[in-house]
């Protein structure tokens, strides 16, 4: 057993982990952020990303002690939140975008996509759709075929502000 | 147009984009332990001995089960949904890779897959029978000498249609054309693997399941026939489910051995499959080898059809279709066309391969069947010199011929498929396209216009025709207004990512008028709702949605009763206008549902013989299935070097009666579309000569990114059909049914110029570069 300590979405956490354990079974079964999913093992599907400090990773193959004394942001940190709210705050651009441009079906890629969004439009704030459509490609939807995906990050792209349609999320 | 109906938002999404979603494996119950399945490394062996002492003897292990703990409580075979059996875990022989040998309770995930590694398991290995081909070979070994005096491999001979007529019609014709194609084994893959938790109260005796279960009700009824729990006893939650395809139809061994696991340790277990287990164990699809015979006139009039299929059905037959149709539906080959005669003949075998065949979106085999006559039609077209689109045309269904009886014997109810066939040209450019194409193939750049025209059959089903196991296939809807006019609408089916959870209030509102926010819809718990069979086949909005208008065109009818006596008139007097009860006459005098609920929940006196409050109950018994189409053209670009293929272009044009969300609908399609795309280019499950299966992992079977799609060009046709109450169709399978052929069309009309007649799928690039040379693979076997 060893221990480490990650902050996770802004709050550090101290665990005792086993060496071998997976950093997306750390968040959901450890610390219980069920938000990122576990959908294949061999780094292909994408359902598991998170970032790992500022860069998007595949949580099903990455030890939760590679997170030692690093950062982690999940999909629970999306919503951008007013000091001292438990909840209740404002969603991001990519959240209100997926919503807005039915960018789901079973929402079980959606955590992982959003990530990966947020990464893109906070590295290019107007990207095109075959840039976005580079940026996702290594994550994969069962059920959109992904157009209503690109459009969602293009809706993100475009009320960067996070102005508009905040209704349609509620 | 009802005012409910509409691109509304998903009241699902509020919680999916918050990382709020719950799925089984989300779920943590207290004192909640872990199960692991040990599974065959072998296709075929007898299972010699199996010892688990030095797993029992693992710290964090509390219990392992075996064939042999099964048997001693009588569950190690279940039955399967097709009246055959199948091995819970392995007793006698095992009969594929991936077959369930042992199950490990532990006390966390991690220490379940150790003690896995503890468990000896001696076999001796059996020659495997892989290629469904030579299944029926004398001397080839029995896979299935469990069942009494089974001496081969035949599982049944199927036929359907008229023999002597099409016969005659073949005799008559100036072209035949034939071709032998494969529709290869293929897997739904939702990208949540499927999963259980089970937890037993030892006081009160209640199981409770929360399972990734397509049909919540079907699987109680499964458990307390198979495991012997009384049937109130048994609770099943079907949580949030992250994709199902098919895949979650069956019921799994694990699960059986999770419920086991939970009894005999008195704790919960939970237990969830990893991503090979998936793909190797779990329902897989297709797996079809279809010879496929066209009759025609020179002039290009379609005389007949005739097909022959071996079905690979895998080790156990455990399809999931209507107890009538062990082929499925796929006596609806003829289509789209005007034909007069058909006759298809089924034979199914075993092989060393997972159980499964009925499942990935297909209705029923569906998706078979109009791949078999897109394909032949095209080879015509190509035969007689004729441009596909105008051999289509001129043998298309007219308008005037609905509702049709096909030669095979469905009623299809409503459809304009010219209409919609000419919508997709001219969203293509189609004569410009073909125009490309010929500049093109002049400069040597292979160009390909692919074209499929499908009829679904979805919303199975009528109860005479059709049950599974027994089970007819009509669904139940529970309606209870609340006294402030608030809706609450409980249903029998199961929600994937389909957005029941707002086309059903958009349902219920646009009966009630109300607004769809203040329609609540409950699923996905058998104590919750009414019993229905679930959600496949499309099947949601065509019985469960019709059952949702039903009950609350009950409410509606209960509302009016209570109406009259709140205005003083009589119900006939009455009048529904806009969403409200209006007295004939008197536009002044009328009460919405909301005003008529407080009433019905008053003191207010109502006539003898009624009941107060509004609440009601429905069972819907579909009269006939429903009957989709499409329309669909592909446009590919072909590298001849490489076999690489791009698919520049997609349009489709959908008709599935009235849209009640039309965002949701187009989302269907979408991801209907992205299907037919991998399973045309990239997906498939072969085996080599071991049976081991190539397909096991995300590495091998490959799904289609966002780079192998192209942006999808939508149109729609509006045909209401005549039987559902709203007109609707269902939609969710149609574009995978419909856009493979599409797919396979393009790439083989690219190909034209080098002679290639046909390749089967997957159209990988080795595949489209072995078809060019001549020499087309077998895309089921590594070998061939």
């Amino acid at each position: 057993m060893m221990e480490i300590s990650v902050t996770v979405n802004g709050t550090t956490y101290r665990r005792e982990i086993e060496p071998r354990l997976l950093l997306i079974h750390f968040l959901r079964d450890d610390l219980r952020l069920t938000g990122s999913h576990w959908g294949c093992d061999t780094s292909n599907c994408g359902a598991c990303v998170v970032w790992l400090d500022e860069i998007p990773v595949k949580s099903c193959t990455v030890l939760a002690a590679m997170a030692d004394g690093h950062r982690v942001r999940t999909v629970e940190g999306l919503e951008l939140k007013g000091a001292g709210e438990a909840g209740g705050g404002r969603l991001d651009p990519v959240q209100e975008g997926f919503a807005q441009c039915h960018g789901l079906q079973c929402g079980f890629c959606t955590p992982g996509m959003m990530m990966t969004a947020r990464w893109l439009l906070d590295h290019d704030p107007d990207p095109s759709p075959e840039q976005i459509r580079e940026a996702i490609s290594g994550q994969i939807c069962r059920c959109t075929g992904y157009e209503n995906i690109v459009r969602a990050i293009q809706w993100a792209s475009k009320h960067a502000d996070g102005s508009d349609g905040s209704e349609a999320a509620q | 147009m009802n005012d409910a109906y509409g691109p509304v938002p998903r009241k699902e999404d509020a919680r999916f984009i918050r990382g709020k979603g719950r799925f089984v494996d989300d779920i943590q119950l207290p004192g909640m332990l872990y199960g692991a399945v040990l599974r065959s490394p072998l296709a075929h062996a007898r299972v010699v001995s199996v010892d688990v002492a030095n797993a029992l003897a693992h710290p964090k292990v509390e219990a392992v089960i075996t064939g042999e703990t099964l048997t001693e409580r009588n569950l190690a075979w279940m039955p399967t949904l097709s009246r055959d059996v199948q091995a819970v875990l392995a007793t006698d022989k095992v009969r594929y890779q991936g077959q369930e040998v042992a199950f490990v309770v532990a006390q966390d995930r991690y220490s379940a897959r150790d003690a896995l590694e503890l468990i000896s398991v001696e076999y001796e290995p059996l020659p495997p029978v892989v290629d469904a081909k030579r299944a029926l070979d004398p001397g080839v070994p029995v896979v299935r000498d469990d069942l009494p005096g089974k001496a081969d491999n035949h599982i049944f001979d199927w036929e359907a249609g008229d023999q002597a007529a099409t016969d005659a019609a073949f005799a008559a014709a100036d072209v035949v054309v034939t071709q032998d194609m494969l529709y290869p084994r293929s897997h739904p893959a939702p990208l949540e693997t499927c999963g259980i938790i089970a937890d037993l109260d030892d006081i009160s005796g209640k199981l409770t399941l929360w399972c990734t279960s397509q049909a919540p009700h079907a699987h109680r009824t499964i458990y307390a026939l198979v495991a012997g729990v009384p049937e109130h006893k048994i609770r099943v939650i079907s949580p949030d489910i992250g994709g199902g395809f098919g895949n979650k139809v069956p019921v799994y061994p694990g699960y059986l051995c999770a419920i086991v696991g939970a009894m005999m340790t008195g704790r919960p277990v939970k237990w969830v499959e990893d991503r090979s287990e998936n793909l190797m164990s779990t329902t897989f699809a297709r797996d079809f080898h279809m010879h496929g015979e066209i009759a025609a006139t020179r002039e290009g009039k379609i005389l007949g059809l005739r097909a022959r299929v071996l079905a690979d059905h895998g080790a156990f037959n455990a399809t999931a279709q209507p107890t009538k149709y062990p082929a499925g539906f796929f006596h609806i080959f003829t289509g789209s066309y005007d034909l007069p005669a058909a006759h298809c003949q089924v034979k199914a075998v075993h092989t060393n391969k997972a159980p499964g065949g009925v499942a990935y979106s297909c209705s029923f085999r569906i998706t078979e069947a109009v791949y078999l006559v897109e394909r032949m039609v095209d080879l015509l077209a190509r035969e007689l010199d004729l441009d596909p689109a105008e051999l289509r045309m001129r043998n298309l269904l007219r308008p005037e011929q609905f509702p049709y009886t096909a030669p095979t014997g469905w009623e299809y109810d409503s459809g304009n498929y010219p209409r919609a066939l000419r919508l997709a040209m001219d969203m293509a450019g189609y004569e410009q396209l073909r125009a490309e194409q010929a500049e093109k193939r002049a400069r040597g750049e292979y160009m390909g216009i692919g074209i499929s025209f499908f009829t679904e059959g979805v919303g199975a089903g009528p109860r005479a025709h059709m049950d599974i196991l027994g089970l007819g296939m009509a669904d139940g809807a529970d309606l209870r207004v609340y006294p402030t006019g608030k809706a609450v609408l409980a249903i029998s089916v199961q929600t994937q990512g389909q957005g029941h959870e707002t086309t059903f209030a958009q349902l219920v509102a646009g009966e009630l008028g109300l607004s769809p926010d203040d329609v609540e819809v409950v699923h996905g718990d058998t104590d919750a709702t009414p019993f229905g069979l679930g959600t496949y086949g499309s099947r949601s909005t065509p019985v469960s949605g019709a059952a949702a208008v039903m009950v609350a065109r009950k409410v509606r009818d209960r509302a009016r009763i209570v109406a009259a006596a709140m205005m003083e008139v009589s119900a006939d007097d009455l009048d529904w206008v806009n969403g409200r009860w209006q007295v004939r006459g008197d536009p002044e005098q009328s009460a919405g549902i909301a005003q008529i609920a407080m009433a019905a929940h008053g003191s207010l006196e109502l006539p003898d013989g009624v009941e107060g409050h509004l609440d009601a109950e429905t069972v819907y018994n579909p009269p006939n299935l429903t009957f989709p189409f499409g329309a669909y053209i592909c446009v590919t670009d072909v590298d001849p070097g490489t076999g690489v293929v791009k698919i520049r272009r997609f349009i489709a044009v959908d008709d599935c009666g009235v849209r009640i969300n039309p965002m949701i609908v187009e989302g269907q399609v979408h991801g209907g579309l992205a299907d037919g795309v991998g399973m045309a280019l990239m997906q498939v499950i072969a085996f080599d000569e071991n049976g081991n299966c190539l397909g096991g992992s995300f590495m091998d079977y490959l799904l289609p990114t966002a780079m192998e799609c192209p942006s999808w060009e939508l149109g729609e046709t509006v045909t209401p059909s005549p039987h559902h109450p709203v007109g609707a169709k269902g939609v969710g399978e149609s574009a995978t049914v419909g856009s493979p052929p599409a797919v396979v069309n393009s790439v083989l009309d690219a190909l034209a110029p080098f002679g290639v007649r046909h390749a089967d799928m997957p159209l990988t690039p080795a595949g489209v570069w072995s078809a060019i040379q001549g020499r087309p693979l077998r895309t089921d076997l590594a070998v061939s």
